[in-house]
Formats: structure tokens, sequence, C-alpha cells
């Protein structure tokens, strides 16, 4: 379904009574590893995704759709010629820079999510799998020098925790005897513009476009485009929205294996790179690098949709055993 | 519209630009010009701002001095060993909205961030002739390098969005809004 549920490595020592152990300080050691190096090192299938779109922009064009969000008082240019080369030049160099320098490729270095995909024949060894989770987060924020920037109470006393901490796990039990671990450091330029619709259930594919279409348009340039867009479709409110975080986990070009799925990917990339936000939302044929979709069975009577918007600086590591 | 530029066209030249030595000439730029920006400027975002308009409102002196200054809208992360600063890209600016209007009539002449301004920003811009410089989201490495020197001016209490001077070298930006009020947005 997704690089959740690819292959399952090699067995390895350590299976006792039927189960697979893992000793709890690998687990620990290679999550610290995979979350110091998402905040620095842009995955290399959205560094690839960014130079196709930088080939394919031209410099002399830069056309725009209307605006949105401007002060109806404002004069506003119909173009900006080049300014999509600026930002994906930019961009790109941005990620050089952060590699060799070793340091977060954004400032806002994000609320962690984790997906555990768990076999039933696999037990974790010396530790519980949650505690093992919060070490190598705190822990990695501390030494990569990253932004703590989760506040202990969303509402009434928003005081900084200073750890990073918590962060939201998600667990599924799976046959088998593999564990694969999948940690998010989402951005909230971009999640504070993340939707999910309950759509009619006999809506249909059109009406999944226009959702994720209206949600793009209300994101404008704020979400630091070109983005990624992950979609659940199905379940209940969250599970959909469960799902289109889950799907920002696939690799970009990794499509549904479904071909009705795969073709729904590519009208909603077609239609929201039609938009013309582009690159830092100053106009281009670049607005997303990449649509997932993932699908769950649903009730009768609807059709939930969830749209989460991911910035470029798409941070994400999975680790198998 | 007179001074935007048409449909078609060449890309606009990038345009070399030093604060606050050419805060004169700003009246030149035009919404979409595309800008690399070096010379000194202040980091300041919502606590420092706050802080500021108190501080103004109630007739006091300032801890900064804020005639002809560039304002960048950022809170770094922690400092490296042996790093100048943290990963420093651009904040939302519309968060700033609420108090800009004050910040400019005490004498700032530019700001930058991301993401547009509310239309009394846009009137207070016209009023003072200040221009909105964006700068590109989650660049924070990139405008990291670009800094040559960070110190601290006010308000160390507040951690990464104390007022810093930096002395920046070529910051990659284009002008969303320009002292006429025309806007990118």
């Amino acid at each position: 379904m997704t690089a959740m549920n690819r292959a399952n490595p090699d067995p390895e020592p350590g299976v006792q009574h039927g189960k697979r152990l893992i000793p709890a300080e690998e687990i620990y050691r290679r999550l610290y590893d995979g979350i110091r190096e998402m905040n620095v090192v842009l995955a290399a299938d959205v560094v690839a995704a960014l130079r196709a779109a930088r080939e394919s922009e031209s410099p002399a064009d830069g056309t725009r759709p209307q605006s949105r969000t401007g002060s109806p008082s404002a004069p506003r240019p119909a173009a900006l010629p080049g300014a999509a080369c600026f930002v994906l030049d930019s961009i790109l160099e941005n990620a050089d820079i952060a590699e060799r320098e070793q340091l977060p490729m954004c400032q806002d270095t994000g609320f962690v999510l984790v997906f555990v995909e768990q076999g039933h024949d696999v037990r974790v060894e010396g530790e519980p799998l949650d505690r093992i989770i919060h070490r190598a987060i705190a822990d990695a924020y501390r030494d990569g020098r990253f932004r703590n920037s989760v506040v202990g109470d969303p509402l009434n006393n928003r005081t900084n925790t200073g750890t990073n901490l918590p962060p939201a796990i998600h667990y599924d039990h799976v046959d088998g005897e593999h564990l694969t671990i999948g940690c998010l450091a989402k951005g909230f330029g971009s999640e504070n513009y993340s939707q999910t619709r309950m759509l009619k259930p006999t809506a249909g594919p059109n009406a999944v476009v226009q959702a994720v279409v209206e949600t793009m348009e209300r994101a404008g340039g704020n979400c630091c485009p070109p983005v990624v867009l992950g979609i659940g479709i199905g379940g209940t409110m969250d599970w959909a929205a469960r799902l289109s975080k889950k799907a920002l986990l696939r690799d970009l070009g990794d499509h549904h294996r479904d071909p009705y799925y795969r073709d729904l990917e590519e009208r909603i990339m077609n239609a929201v790179n039609g938009l013309g936000i582009g690159a830092g939302g100053l106009g281009g044929g670049t607005t997303a690098l990449g649509v997932h979709i993932e699908t769950y069975p649903t009730h009768i009577a609807g059709l939930p949709v969830a749209v989460s918007v991911n910035c470029w600086a798409e941070r994400k590591a999975v680790v198998r055993w | 519209m007179v001074g935007l530029h048409a449909t078609e066209g060449e890309p606009r030249p990038l345009r070399s630009l030093r604060v606050p030595d050419e805060v004169p000439q700003f009246g030149a730029l035009q919404a979409g010009d595309q800008v690399l920006l070096s010379g000194t400027i202040l980091t300041a975002r919502d606590a420092a701002h706050a802080r500021l308009v108190a501080l103004l409102e109630s007739g006091q002196e300032l801890p900064v001095e804020l005639r002809n200054q560039t304002i960048y809208y950022t809170g770094p992360t922690p400092t490296p060993e042996g790093k100048i600063i943290g990963s420093c890209g651009p904040t939302t600016s519309g968060r700033m909205d609420g108090f800009t209007p004050t910040i400019l009539r005490a004498g700032v002449r530019a700001m930058i961030g991301k993401g547009p301004r509310s239309a009394e920003v846009i009137a207070a811009m016209r009023e003072t002739g200040a221009v909105y410089f964006y700068a590109f989201g989650g660049c924070g490495a990139l405008y990291a390098q670009r800094v040559r020197s960070m110190e601290l001016l006010a308000f160390e209490d507040l951690g990464p969005e104390a007022i810093y001077r930096l002395e920046i070298e070529a910051f990659p930006l284009v002008v969303a809004i320009d002292g006429s009020g025309a806007s990118i947005f």
C-alpha cells in the first residue's frame, strides 16, 4: 500500500518463542539518526522533483491567477516573469547549504508525527516503544539544535514544552514479523491550510478534485509551495485525516497501486498546477510536486476527504526492521 | 497600470540594494522587483513587536533605534557551535499587522517576511513610503549562510524572539508591496 508496507528486510537473530525480538537501543539509534537527518537533508525524491520543476519553468513566463487575498485597493502586477525560477533556485541552494552546513533546512522544525506498523510476531525488548520514540525525538531536537515548536496546552497556557514532545503516534498492528516506523516533521505554515471535508456519498471524483482545488485556493502562496499533497479518502472524519498524513510518507512518484486512484492523483496534480499559484506563490506551473491518495472503506452514507498540505520541505524518515 | 509590468516580458533584472544607505532610493522599487539585499537589519517577531508598541504607546524610550531601519520577521533556530546564526527563514508577516502601522510611524522603512499584509498596513506604507520584501518560506539555511554577524540588541529574555542586529549579504527577496501600495498579492 505505502512505503510503510514495503519489503520486510532480512530476518535477524533474536527470535524467541516464535517472536522476533528487536532491542530498544537499536530502535532508538536508528530513529534518532532518521529524525536528525530529516530536518537537515531534503529527501532525494523531493530534490529530484524540485529540479524537474526548475527545468520546466520558463524564466519569461510568470502568469498568475487573480488575487484572492490581496487588498482590493492595492494594484497588482499580472505577471512576475522569472520569479518562480528565482524561488526554485533559492530552494535548491537552500537544500545544498542545509546539508553542507548541517543546519535545519527551515527554522520551523515541526511537530512530529509517527506511524508505527508492528507485526504480530515482533516484540520490542528493553523499553516500551512509545518511550523509545519520545526519547529519540527529544534527543534529536536537542542535539541537532532544532527549534522546539510544541506548546503543552493548546488554549489555556501555551508554554513551550522545551523538548518538542509529545509527538502524535499512530499504531497499526499487522501480520508478520516486521516493524516499520515512519516519521514526519510537520511545519505549521502549511498545516494551517490542511482540511477535512465530509462529501456526499455519491459526490464522485469531480467533487474530490474540487475539494482539493478549493483547499489550495485558500492556501495560495502562504503554505510555501510547491507543496506535496496527502489525500485521505474514506473511513471516518479522523481516519481520513490520518490517512492523509500517512500518504505523505510515500516517495514522490510512488503512485497508488489501483489505476483508478493513480488517475485521480494525476487529475488532482494537473488541476492544482493549473491554478498558477506557483513556487512561493509567485506564479508559474509548479504548485504541487506530488499528490498521494490513500483510501479506506467507509460508511454507505458518507465520503470523508482529508487534504494534508505539506510545504516543499517535506521532512520524512522511514525506518524498517 | 502605470508602474506595473506587463503580462509578457523579460524577467526583471536582479537588483542589489544596501540598507540603510539606500533607503532614500526605495521610491524607485516596484512590486515584483527581484532584489539581493545587503547591509544592517533588525530581527523582531510577535513578542518583540508587542513590547515595542507598548513602549511607544506609553511614550517610553525604546531600547533600539527604529528610524530608517529594516525589520526581518524571523525566529532563528539555536545557533550551532562555531556558526554565526541558526536557520533563519521568514515567518508569516500577517501576525505582525496589528502592530505594524505604529512601528512604521516610528521610522521603520522596510520589512522582510512572508505572506500578504492587511489594508491598514498597506495604508501606513503609503503614508510612510515603506517597502515590504517577500523572503522565500523554508529557506532558513540559505538566509543563515548570508548573515555575516549577529548581535543582541534588546529583550534578551525572549530568546529566539529577541531583537538582534544582523549584517547581511545578498538576501534573495522580491518586492512584495512597494511604497505606492502596489502589491504582488
